[in-house]
């Protein structure tokens, strides 16, 4: 059934996207400013004539973006009353592939993405699709988290926690607690470790808790193993309704997921182990195609204005300029104190280390767990 | 399903009464109603065209594309690589298994249904029972067995709570390959049902009554004529359940979400995936492989049907 069902979808997708992309001209210009090359404020000719383009624009389209990520709900909300411009928030479980590929079959309809949230690994193999811009606080963003022309810039990052039902299952204080009986049945990732981005990190935490390096996960997709063997681990991606349902009791995913979900559910709560932490941040780009380009680029800077990036500390995530908040004291310290800092020894992987463990993943995963 | 089913008896309608029976078929028609009843096929064949075959063949011409759309072979190479492999014979094993359970499950309903009324209230029942739960799969079918045989699910939570009865004490396995054995067969013995029903209402009473004026037992009617008479469309239907398994995604999307241990689950985690780049085109090999499959299977089940369409004139 699925190739026959898929390949229709695809003819459907190609079909209309003749037809439409025939009828839709995406003028978006305000002014005399082409807002789809404009790479900061000033090429608008200020903030203020930025806000009137996007408003002359009136909608943004943003993809991938669920409400209870990372506190994207409220970020969205809070631009629509802001601005009074509407936010279309398309397929928010999505993965970063798919917000790629819908660009592709969209281009040149105005239900394209404007915006993307995209994972590493895919964010530096879709270059091609970003427009560069820089929003007005640039400079606020540490170098090691932009890419020098404005293309992507990192967004937020949580590190990698364990969720879990205290009201069934003890505190983990170790990776080795979880091979216990106490936790039979319950742990479960976040999505396919060779699909998914929050999985892949949960192996990477795994990896560097069993005395691995970034360079090679076996020790990680080792353990998943034996955790498996001791019929500890669930095979079912962990979202608000499994941890809901009481389905998966234990979660491996980002601190800001798991605190979203205590917030949420009696009960759950949220633990790093001690020891490495690994973080991962997010990154956000501008789409060369934006149907509204002037409202993307408002987005950009409403999301690296201290407004929006607190909204992320109250979802349970590290924003890029935390730092620099900080110093200017514009940080919501209550949020912050409530969250905690990122301290430890930090891990993240380089693009490198990443793409080779996927290979390593595609190779040794499925064999590992079934 | 529509793919293994559809062409096999058309082809058989026309070859046969051509064949062997020459002198009963029915007189040419003239070449201009012969054309008006080919144009009245041009919406089937339009539909066909766009929703079908091009799709297909664009699917499976991407299989032999890199990334940057250069021609190479890499990716159908890629299919004998050892874990596509395994995918691919984790699928044979679980449309085999099903497939078979499915037939022979299927064959002993339709066996117990002759001693029913033809039309009858209870074969009806049983034949629309069959007509719609041969259809009731996917992402509704794996929710319906989340919410009773689940981790969370009713019987589960029955049996542990009440019996002291843990199906999953030795891990969590409806989430796994073998997990899609009771799904696949709700729907494959339903199928069965009424693929096989007609050809064992076919069986002739005269043939019975014939063999028990000869002497013949009951045994050595159903040894020596029933069974031979039934072999090909019970072979048939076996491989058209095989067909169906095969090819279903959406149960399985929906129940398993680790490791892609059948190849459709392995389409999806090759066009998706956010870890493991550039492998869209993989599909499209992966799809070439399965065609491949289904091409033999579909040319083996016409060749079946056409032997049993003679017993059934």
């Amino acid at each position: 059934m699925f190739t026959k069902r898929t390949l229709a979808a695809v003819a459907l997708v190609a079909a209309s996207a003749i037809t439409l992309s025939a009828c839709s001209t995406p003028e978006a210009t305000a002014g005399d400013v082409d807002a789809s090359v404009a790479t900061s404020v000033e090429d608008f000719g200020g903030m203020d004539a930025l806000i009137a383009a996007a408003q002359a624009e009136g909608e943004l389209n943003v993809i991938a973006l669920p409400d209870n990520w990372a506190n994207y709900g409220e970020i969205k909300a809070l631009f629509e009353e802001k601005y009074d411009i509407i936010v279309n928030s398309a397929d928010p479980d999505i993965s970063s592939a798919e917000e790629i590929a819908a660009a592709d079959n969209l281009k040149g309809q105005d239900t394209a993405p404007d915006v993307f949230d995209l994972g590493t690994a895919v964010a530096l193999d879709s270059l091609d699709y970003f427009a560069p811009y820089m929003v007005a606080n640039w400079d606020e963003i540490p170098e090691g988290n932009k890419e020098a022309t404005g293309l992507w810039v990192n967004d937020y990052t949580g590190s990698m926690s364990i969720g879990y039902d205290s009201n069934s299952v003890p505190e983990p204080t170790s990776l080795d607690d979880l091979l216990k009986s106490e936790y039979r049945g319950a742990v479960a990732l976040n999505g396919d470790p060779t699909q998914a981005g929050a999985a892949f990190a949960a192996l990477g935490l795994a990896t560097v808790h069993s005395g691995g390096t970034l360079d090679d996960f076996t020790p990680g997709i080792e353990f998943f193993s034996e955790l498996n063997k001791a019929g500890n681990f669930i095979p079912v991606n962990v979202t608000g309704a499994t941890i809901a349902a009481g389905e998966t009791k234990v979660a491996f995913d980002w601190s800001y997921n798991n605190l979203a979900a205590a917030a949420t559910v009696d009960g759950w709560k949220v633990t790093t182990l001690s020891g490495p932490v690994y973080t991962s941040f997010y990154n956000q780009a501008v789409s060369k195609d934006a149907p509204h380009p002037a409202a993307a680029r408002l987005w950009q800077e409403f999301l690296y204005s201290p407004e929006a990036q607190n909204l992320f500390i109250v979802g349970g995530a590290y924003p890029v300029t935390i730092q620099a908040m900080q110093d200017a004291g514009t940080v919501d310290t209550d949020a912050l104190d409530a969250l905690g800092a990122l301290e430890g020894e930090l891990v993240t992987p380089t693009p490198e280390q990443a793409e080779k463990n996927a290979t390593i993943l595609a190779e040794k995963w499925a064999a590992a767990i079934g | 399903m529509s793919l293994a089913t559809a062409p096999a008896p058309e082809q058989d309608g026309v070859e046969h009464s051509a064949r062997h029976h020459p002198r009963v078929a029915p007189a040419k028609p003239s070449n201009r109603r012969r054309r008006l009843a080919y144009a009245g096929l041009t919406p089937f064949a339009a539909y066909v065209l766009i929703f079908l075959a091009l799709p297909t063949i664009l699917a499976v011409v991407t299989g032999f594309f890199s990334d940057d759309g250069t021609l190479t072979f890499d990716n159908v190479t890629g299919l004998f690589t050892p874990t596509i492999l395994t995918t691919f014979g984790g699928s044979f094993w679980l449309s085999g298994v099903t497939a078979v359970i499915g037939a022979v499950v299927g064959a002993l309903i339709c066996y117990a249904m002759l001693g029913t009324k033809v039309g009858g209230l209870l074969r009806t029942i049983i034949e629309s029972a069959a007509s719609v739960l041969a259809q009731f799969g996917g992402v509704m079918l794996a929710f319906a067995f989340i919410a009773t045989i689940g981790v969370q699910g009713l019987v589960t939570v029955i049996l542990r709570d009440t019996f002291g009865i843990d199906i999953f004490a030795d891990g969590v396995w409806l989430y796994q390959v073998p997990g899609l054995i009771l799904p696949y067969v709700y729907f494959q013995v339903p199928l069965m049902v009424i693929t096989f029903l007609p050809a064992l209402t076919a069986l002739r009473p005269q043939w019975a009554e014939a063999s028990a004026t000869l002497g013949g037992t009951r045994f050595a009617y159903w040894r020596h004529i029933a069974a031979p008479v039934l072999a090909p469309a019970f072979l048939g239907s076996l491989l058209l359940l095989f067909a169906n398994a095969f090819s279903s995604f959406a149960t399985a999307a929906a129940l398993i979400s680790q490791g892609s241990q059948i190849v459709p689950l392995q389409i999806r985690s090759a066009l998706v995936s956010e870890t493991v780049l550039g492998r869209e085109n993989m599909a499209g090999a992966l799809a070439l492989g399965m065609i491949v499959v289904m091409v033999v299977v579909m040319w083996a089940y016409s060749v079946l049907q056409s032997r049993t369409s003679r017993w059934q004139q």
